[in-house]
């Protein structure tokens, strides 16, 4: 290409740079556009954007989404689609709350708030999601009717079989001891938070010093020691600040009054407590941990990547690919029965059109964040990325007043705008996909 | 005589009525390159699929050192030893180069996770034989040239100890330099005893190659003969005419 033989001055030395660091230039763009966006509102809603407030309610109202964006990964890394997942998020959302408000208390007979009923519910909630989508898979892999229509039969079907189960009605309120799981009812507060954080930052820097290890005692050429130790750095003060900000939210001090008027106290003069980092938030994250691990390190993810860049040479290195689709698809399910438990509980009831048009939004989502559709290439942690720009965008653009039918244009465009920009970096850097 | 590595015996095996592979039976010796030889479509990739376990056939059996094998998947065939390099090379083109060498069987940690710097270690290390001037291993392979793509799919093929390896028009996208590193290879994997069938289109190729040639046309078997009994020209006739040499016209 003409510009690498003429190259600006000094746009070869931050090449070289972010070669040395080894940093994805595609993360990196991504992580740009996802921080434009955030001053851009930030400057148009006054400074209301970035508040801790804000990015708080931005993480939970990301979580649904997020998780199933990670499962929609591998679908569509293996040349699938899912267009159920919504539909089935509500089916499995039914079930629970059906288990949770009738079954197991009047007929089992646990009392409300035992800790139980969170604990069956959601053990029969990831058992429907899981047989679904071990349903759907078989049918795509075993009978080989296209994904496309087998999800656009279970978009109508489970979003319907939801409907009957409930007879439209709003099921609710959820347990307490379920409602945990939905945000502000269930965080970590602050030295939990403080914990979880030093933690996660310990493990990421042991992997990041543990894997060059490895590559020295294989002989493979390592990064140096000053770039190891900036992208440490970063990563460190990324996880901190990230719990910094959200432990700056105080509990509003009216609700702080009412929860100490129901333990039977006063709450003492000037008292502030913090929320913390959201337990449905630190469910996105093992998640996310626990989905990278599969992709990168286990056979299966090995496989879900073969049989997406080459069906016929996966088959022929003897993988089971019929097999290996029934399990995407059940994963998938299992994670859209996670999205359920982090949806319901943060609305507090099951409602008849919940996790409507979600299949958009978790598709929007992967492909933002460099899914191809071709099959083959996507990360985790890019739909996570993907699904975070999209509810900023989502949000942001309410905040700053922008009317509903143009909220959904801007959001329409951007998802193709983004594939488009997509497309083009990969002409440029050579990939041929 | 020693009792053949494999024996293909009355193979047969249609599509939609078509007979794509009719009674066929071929033989090959430890230290042997077999030639099959054909036009398109005269049923030998068909009739080696069989044996890679890609085709099940219609009917037929296969002796592997003189055993009756049962081959069902290409999962049995590595399990008798037998590794195909395909025509198409059979690469995930979206995996770099260790992948897809240790495809369907990685190496893995006592965890059960994938040992990538192991696989990559392994490969460094068969490639610096085969190939020493590959270096690209960190790269997807649809980032490689042809004669690395398929120094990649060999490598698959004999990092695994086969005893009979099936190579599908090994040279058919390769340049002179690439050919000829290939034809050396088979040399030296046939001092090693290994039994190779090889399917070409290039007769030259064949002639040089190979210890003996079958031919096929139209899915029948029309000989089996030695290359230092038969020109070129019967080989032509046999491929064309479908008439074994000596046969009047």
């Amino acid at each position: 290409m003409t510009d690498t033989s003429h190259p600006v001055p000094g746009a070869a030395k931050r090449r070289s740079l972010l070669d040395t660091l080894e940093i994805d230039t595609r993360l990196l763009g991504m992580i740009g556009a996802f921080l434009v966006l955030c001053i851009v509102f930030n400057v148009f809603t006054d400074g209301r954007f970035l508040t801790p407030r804000n990015v708080f309610n931005l993480t939970i109202q990301t979580v649904s989404v997020a998780i199933m964006a990670t499962g929609m990964v591998f679908i569509i890394v293996t040349r699938h689609i899912d267009l159920s997942v919504g539909a089935l998020l509500a089916t499995c959302s039914a079930v629970m709350a059906m288990m949770q408000t009738a079954i197991l208390p009047d007929v089992i007979g646990l009392p409300l708030g035992h800790p139980m009923i969170w604990v069956l519910a959601a053990i029969t909630g990831m058992l429907t999601g899981t047989l679904i989508g071990a349903f759907h898979g078989w049918l795509v892999g075993y009978l080989s009717i296209p994904a496309f229509i087998v999800t656009l039969g279970g978009l109508l079907v489970w979003r319907n079989v939801a409907w009957y189960l409930t007879n439209g009605q709003t099921i609710g309120p959820l347990d307490p001891t379920f409602l945990i799981f939905g945000g502000t009812n269930g965080t970590l507060g602050e030295t939990w938070s403080w914990i979880v954080g030093a933690i996660a930052a310990a493990a990421a820097v042991a992997i990041l010093f543990q894997s060059r290890r490895k590559k020295s005692a294989h002989g493979f050429p390592v990064k140096p020691m000053w770039a190891e130790v900036t992208i440490s750095g970063i990563v460190v003060a990324a996880i901190m600040g990230f719990v910094a900000t959200l432990n700056a939210y105080e509990i509003p001090s009216r609700r702080l009054e009412r929860m100490f008027e129901d333990r039977g106290e006063i709450m003492p003069e000037g008292f502030t407590a913090s929320y913390g980092m959201p337990i449905s938030v630190l469910l996105l994250i093992i998640v996310a941990i626990g989905m990278t691990v599969i992709a990168q390190r286990t056979r299966l993810g090995r496989y879900i990547f073969a049989t997406g860049g080459n069906p016929d040479a996966a088959e022929l290195s003897g993988i089971n690919t019929r097999m290996l689709t029934v399990k995407v698809f059940a994963l998938m399910g299992a994670l859209c029965a996670l999205s359920a438990i982090v949806a319901s509980a943060r609305l507090s009831n099951h409602s008849n059109d919940i996790g409507t048009l979600d299949e958009l939004r978790v598709i929007a989502a992967a492909v933002i964040g460099g899914t191809a559709l071709a099959g083959g290439l996507g990360t985790i942690y890019g739909a996570i990325l993907g699904a975070l720009i999209m509810q900023s965008l989502q949000s942001g653009m309410a905040m700053v007043g922008v009317d509903a039918p143009l909220q959904n244009i801007v959001v329409g465009a951007v998802l193709v705008a983004a594939v488009l920009i997509d497309i083009i970096y990969r002409k440029r850097t050579g990939a041929k996909i | 005589m020693t009792t053949p590595l494999v024996e293909m015996r009355d193979i047969s095996i249609s599509f939609g009525g078509i007979k794509a592979v009719d009674h066929v039976s071929v033989d090959l010796y430890p230290g042997e390159v077999v030639g099959l030889l054909g036009h398109n479509g005269a049923g030998k990739s068909t009739l080696i699929k069989v044996l890679s376990g890609a085709y099940k056939a219609d009917s037929g059996k296969i002796f592997i050192n003189g055993e009756e094998a049962t081959i069902n998947s290409p999962r049995d065939a590595r399990r008798y030893n037998v590794e195909t390099i395909y025509q198409t090379l059979a690469l995930a083109d979206n995996l770099d180069a260790a992948s897809n060498l240790f495809l369907g069987r990685e190496l893995v940690t006592p965890f059960g996770l994938v040992d990538d710097g192991q696989m990559e270690a392994e490969t460094r290390k068969i490639m610096a034989r085969l190939n020493p001037n590959f270096q690209k291993f960190a790269e997807p392979v649809s980032a490689l040239s042809g004669g690395q793509r398929q120094s990649v799919a060999i490598a698959r093929a004999v990092y695994f100890n086969a005893k009979i390896l099936i190579m599908d028009e090994p040279t058919a996208a390769l340049g002179p330099q690439e050919t000829k590193m290939v034809a050396e290879l088979i040399q030296e994997l046939k001092k090693q005893g290994l039994g190779i069938f090889l399917i070409s289109h290039d007769i030259h190729d064949v002639m040089d190659l190979c210890d003996r040639v079958s031919v096929m046309k139209n899915g029948q078997l029309v000989g089996t003969e030695r290359v230092e009994d038969v020109t070129d020209d019967d080989i032509l006739g046999m491929i064309i005419l479908g008439k074994k040499p000596g046969q009047a016209a």
